[in-house]
């Protein structure tokens, strides 16, 4: 991408436009943050210099475990399920004409329904005396109470699947349609088929978007504690006790040095995360 | 080739279907009299020991439920209410501040340009749980605990809404800016008279996705207010769900209403929006 900058160098303009947004970060972001930093290595009274004590009791605390455990199983199970899925819909949305809009339209709509409306029907669907155990119990199956069991962590699976289709595919269909139609052209001139087009020209350049999208929905994926909060609770069924619980309640239990420090090591796996993402783009660029 | 489109076409609109059938089961389950609903859904949503019956469409539809919600639940009122007063300041607060720093970003070269950005994106993805005892201390340490001002606060000066709208400010070509300079016009007056009317869609891309987000809102509230009579709809209609079973599928539409109106009026914005969120440059 060619890089077009008004006039060069104008330091003083620049960060005057800036000077509100900067300022409100510092004071509401940055500066607590940094004193989030220093308490994770002090003890909550006195204040004494602890070193590295307060992680050493999160990494060890079997609740951080469980709770680390199950979010990774979660985001391994729905990221590469969700890139999947929306970008097969994105391939087949991008090649029809009539009612892409429309259809597009369907599968956002999740998005901008609140979950707390679509709370009481999920309940509806997966409570002891809720429709699916209904619709077992015709074919002679005994249902169950399903938030309760382990099916509830596929639930929330298949929850955060309705919710972030839409956003997916939109981004998909961005990067499938940046394609130039001319690369396609020439491939068909020499007599490739539909699928060799797909598997030599498609295929290839979706690499950079992959982790694009895959960093979205890695920071949708940690909304999903919003079902999940609203349909089961502070304790949900163990399976999917997430980090957002675990912070949840030592947040009422007021336990700054153990938040403190889950914060700091959680900001810095995100940062390496998107650092590492950066990195891959600036390369896959250079090398186009 | 297009039999085989409108098998595809097909194909999407099943599974688009999908998508739609719990606004499809709830939307004239709205219309449901009291009785109805106790004897269909009673076994879940009000304790009741027997199986729920589906039904697709009441047997004597009724405006009742919304009636009973709008004039007699005064909690639905307050809360209601408590959801724009939040949400508004908060999209009102994100583009008189946002958006000069994404003029900034989008369209100056300056000294800490690439380090700042770099900030602002991985404040972007910050999952909410990372800040959440930084603005503890801060809300606490300025006592604005349990107040409006603790949602709306953070919501202002959050990154995302600057992310956007750079893209978008990044995007006007060049030939219109420098027209303006050789007329004279001073930088203040490009960034208003240039900018703000030609980066309109990426304002409002931003302000729809921030609406959809913050109507949504349940992490702040939940722990930074307290007294039940500030807590915003996203919040507590599960908890009139359960006290007024009678309207529980009225105050789920009621509240999703003005969130799908919006998506459904801006949605070449809000689509806009979406790819311009990849956090690229």
């Amino acid at each position: 991408m060619s890089r077009k900058w008004t006039p060069t160098c104008q330091n003083k303009t620049a960060y005057a436009f800036l000077a509100p947004s900067l300022l409100g970060l510092l004071v509401f972001v940055l500066l607590p943050f940094a004193d989030v930093i220093r308490r994770s290595f002090f003890q909550a009274v006195g204040g004494l210099f602890v070193g590295m004590d307060n992680y050493r009791q999160v990494l060890e605390n079997g609740a951080f475990r469980q709770a680390l455990g199950n979010t990774v199983r979660f985001l391994c199970i729905c990221l590469p399920l969700l890139l999947a899925l929306s970008f097969v819909a994105a391939v087949f949305l991008n090649s029809i004409t009539g009612f892409a809009r429309v259809l597009r339209a369907g599968f956002l709509l999740p998005m901008a329904i609140p979950v707390a409306s679509v709370v009481v029907f999920w309940k509806l669907l997966f409570d002891q005396n809720g429709a699916v155990n209904q619709m077992l119990g015709v074919l002679h199956l005994t249902g169950q109470d399903w938030m309760n069991t382990g099916y509830a962590f596929w639930i929330l699976v298949g929850s955060y699947l309705w919710k972030n289709m839409g956003y997916d595919i939109v981004l998909w269909i961005a990067a499938l349609s940046a394609i130039p139609e001319e690369q396609y052209e020439a491939a068909r001139v020499s007599g490739a088929g539909a699928f060799q087009c797909f598997r030599y020209i498609t295929l290839p350049q979706m690499k950079g978007s992959i982790f694009l999208i895959g960093v979205l929905s890695f920071v949708n994926a940690f909304r999903v504690f919003r079902e999940a909060y609203l349909i089961a609770g502070d304790y949900p069924h163990e399976s999917i006790y997430m980090l957002q619980h675990l912070f949840n309640n030592w947040f009422t239990k007021l336990d700054i040095q153990k938040m403190s420090a889950a914060a700091v090591l959680m900001a810095i796996a995100v940062s390496v995360i998107l650092v590492l993402v950066e990195w891959w783009n600036e390369r896959q660029e250079s090398s186009e | 080739m297009n039999k085989k489109k409108t098998v595809r076409t097909a194909v999407l609109a099943m599974f688009c279907l999908l998508f739609w059938v719990p606004v499809l089961v709830m939307f004239p389950n709205s219309f449901m009299g009291p009785e109805e609903l106790k004897a269909a859904y009673g076994g879940v949503l009000g304790g009741g020991g027997q199986a729920v019956q589906m039904e697709l469409l009441p047997v004597y539809p009724t405006l009742r439920p919304y009636v009973e919600l709008l004039l007699d639940s005064p909690d639905f009122f307050v809360m209601f209410w408590n959801s724009v007063k939040q949400v508004v300041p908060i999209l009102l607060g994100q583009v008189l501040v946002g958006m000069p720093a994404a003029w900034a970003f989008g369209r100056y070269r300056f000294t800490g340009r690439r380090i700042l950005f770099l900030l602002y994106m991985i404040l972007m993805i910050m999952p909410f749980q990372v800040t959440m005892v930084s603005s503890y201390l801060v809300l606490s340490n300025l006592s604005l605990m349990d107040t409006h001002l603790a949602i709306i606060l953070p919501g202002v000066f959050s990154a995302f809404p600057v992310f956007i709208m750079q893209k978008f400010f990044h995007s006007i070509p060049d030939a219109l800016v420098e027209a303006a300079m050789v007329d004279g016009a001073g930088q203040l007056k490009i960034f208003l008279h240039v900018g703000v009317p030609l980066g309109m869609p990426g304002i409002m891309a931003s302000v729809l996705l921030n609406f959809l987000e913050y109507w949504n809102a349940i992490e702040a509230p939940m722990t930074f207010l307290k007294t039940k009579a500030k807590l915003p709809l996203s919040l507590y209609l599960p908890q009139i769900t359960t006290d007024q079973v009678g309207s529980s599928f009225a105050a789920s539409i009621v509240m999703m209403l003005p969130a799908v109106l919006i998506f459904l009026w801006g949605q070449e914005y809000l689509e806009q929006g979406i790819v311009a969120s990849g956090l690229k440059e």
